[in-house]
């Protein structure tokens, strides 16, 4: 099994050669280098944070409370002065060509920051107008985009009477209203309900589908898992891990199954299969690691072959979860 | 961002506050209309006749100008300090404009015109509410407008700036309440500073809304303690001043940006 620090290695961004051998070849959307950021109180936010996004790409930045994430997504956006380091956004730089790279940005922050008393319409086609995008082109444009987030409806409500998912459509929408290449989302699912959260995510997809690359910070892993191509870990402001999903999880070189007895034999199945390091969960339920050089076949036959019933076989779900409770615990940096 | 869009992101922040300022007229343009009535009718009906005249104009006459100037001054500067910190305080909707591409001459001249707006509007409905009372004079139209155009600047520019620095409430109050107030009363509103006596006659010059009433005072009745170009010269180099404070400002980002 790798050790955090192994994993975090293998997968450090390391000069930008490596990570397109992962994330493919394409336009760069996002080039982000050494950001360091320490905070007035002298707190050190970001130690040199480096990732690159190419265009089209879903990543997902994860990471516990007070990591980084959302000073990474202040500075990109510019409500965040950096301290150190370059950020470019389709390859216009965030300090020199502001202008040009904001326009390629949309962002959701984590907060809701609009004002309670505009209406819906409103804040959507205001936000067009920032970008300078007149309001006969953006009046269509918001009620496309109203629409298709399933907030037409309440277009002319005062935005205060939204419930709190339409209020997070609501910065979706706004984040879109200029057409941004990038989208940014700041823990867009935080608080909302199973349904919303499921139709959120049909939404990122459609939008990813149609070629817009996403940045999104998430504390639901299996948020991740559905939806990005690509994860960075980030914990006590460095990147600890970076790659597609499935490069950091084949890393774990072992997966976790649980085994569901026809008795409650779990003890003695444990004897039995102890060269897979059980671990029991209930007394008919164990759980048992599998690496590359063994097989469920195997466990499954000898405990046949013991007379111990095997009921059921399935893999234990939240694997992503697993690297990242292993990385973070670990404070590997 | 091209002129035109420069423009268009403008109009944005400008429409957005005019659309409030309308929308809660109660709030915005009553209060000085009302407050001005009760001094036309205490000036000019009770005690006006007992006062007589001041620089050969009957005494409601003379403080007309003054107490336009007043409600321009407080309603201008009031309105911008508020817009600003309760859009970064509040819902933080300043955020808004922040992470767009509007340059922030752009952010400064759309906050300080919505600001602008209410000045100037503010100013014509007292004034309109005092000719009942004082009758219509006025001496020089374009020195009338310039005073009233550029004081709401000024004022607008200094709530900004107030706006931006306040950390809560009470620090867009006091700026207000401590310091406008005194300034205004003391600047000559209800009185000539040639009745004072020379030492404070100098203090007074060192009041910048004496220069604003005064200057304001010209263009209605063709009278002033200061020549016109004096107070003309004084309220550009504020407009001036206070443009590139909260052009800095914004461009830093202070107490904006982390």
């Amino acid at each position: 099994m790798a050790s955090p620090e192994t994993i975090a290695k293998a997968d450090r961004f390391s000069g930008g050669a490596a990570w397109q051998e992962t994330r493919g070849s394409g336009e760069p959307a996002l080039v982000v280098r050494e950001l360091r950021k320490v905070y007035d109180g002298g707190t050190e936010a970001l130690k040199g944070v480096s990732f690159d996004m190419p265009a089209g790409d879903f990543l997902a930045l994860l990471g516990p409370n007070g990591a980084g994430k959302t000073t990474v997504i202040g500075i990109l956006t510019g409500l965040v002065h950096k301290t150190s380091g370059t950020v470019a956004v389709f390859g216009e730089d965030i300090d020199r060509n502001h202008q040009a790279a904001r326009r390629h940005i949309g962002v959701v922050p984590q907060e809701l920051n609009f004002n309670i008393f505009e209406r819906v319409i409103d804040i959507v086609v205001n936000q067009a107008g920032y970008y300078g995008i007149p309001r006969s082109t953006a009046l269509p444009r918001a009620e496309r985009l109203l629409e298709q987030l399933s907030l037409h409806d309440k277009r002319n409500e005062r935005s205060r009477n939204l419930s709190g998912g339409m209020k997070r459509r609501l910065m979706i929408a706004r984040a879109l209203i200029h057409q941004p290449r990038l989208l940014i989302l700041d823990e867009p699912t935080a608080g909302v309900d199973v349904e919303l959260r499921r139709g959120m995510w049909d939404f990122l997809r459609q939008l990813t589908a149609g070629g817009t690359t996403i940045l999104m910070t998430t504390h639901y892993l299996e948020e991740a898992e559905q939806l990005a191509r690509h994860v960075a870990i980030i914990n006590r402001g460095t990147i600890i891990a970076d790659g597609t999903v499935k490069g950091i999880l084949s890393r774990l070189h072992s997966e976790v199954v649980t085994v569901e007895l026809v008795e409650e034999k779990a003890e003695a199945a444990a004897a039995v299969v102890h060269a897979f390091r059980p671990k029991l969960v209930e007394p008919g339920v164990l759980d048992i690691e599998i690496d590359s050089k063994a097989t469920v076949g195997t466990a499954v036959a000898a405990l046949e072959a013991a007379g111990i019933g095997v009921k059921m076989v399935r893999s234990k779900s939240g694997r992503l979860e697993e690297v990242f409770m292993r990385l973070t615990s670990g404070g590997a940096a | 961002m091209t002129p035109f869009e420069a423009w268009i992101s403008f109009y944005t922040i400008v429409r957005k506050d005019v659309v409030r300022i309308v929308r809660i007229w109660p709030q915005t343009f009553l209060p000085a209309v009302v407050t001005s009535v009760l001094y036309f009718l205490i000036f000019g009906t009770v005690l006006g006749s007992r006062i007589g005249e001041f620089q050969g104009v009957a005494f409601l006459s003379f403080v007309v100008p003054g107490l336009v100037m007043m409600a321009v001054v407080t309603n201008a500067f009031s309105n911008v300090a508020f817009v600003m910190f309760s859009s970064k305080f509040f819902a933080r909707n300043i955020d808004e404009i922040l992470v767009s591409p509007t340059p922030p001459f752009v952010i400064v001249a759309g906050f300080v015109a919505g600001g602008v707006t209410r000045g100037v509007l503010v100013g014509l409905l007292v004034f309109l509410t005092s000719i009942p009372f004082a009758g219509l004079s006025i001496h020089s139209l374009p020195v009338v407008l310039l005073f009233l155009v550029l004081t709401s600047l000024a004022l607008s520019l200094g709530g900004l700036i107030n706006g931006i620095h306040a950390q809560s409430i009470d620090g867009i109050n006091i700026i207000p309440t401590f310091v406008l107030t005194p300034l205004v009363y003391l600047g000559g509103v209800f009185y000539s500073i040639e009745i004072l006596p020379g030492f404070w006659q100098g203090v007074t010059h060192a009041n910048p809304i004496f220069f604003v009433v005064d200057g304001f005072r010209y263009g209605f009745l063709g009278i002033s303690d200061t020549p016109i170009l004096v107070s003309t010269g004084v309220l550009l180099a504020g407009c001036a001043l206070l443009s590139l404070i909260a052009w800095y400002e914004i461009r830093s980002g202070l107490r904006l940006k982390q």
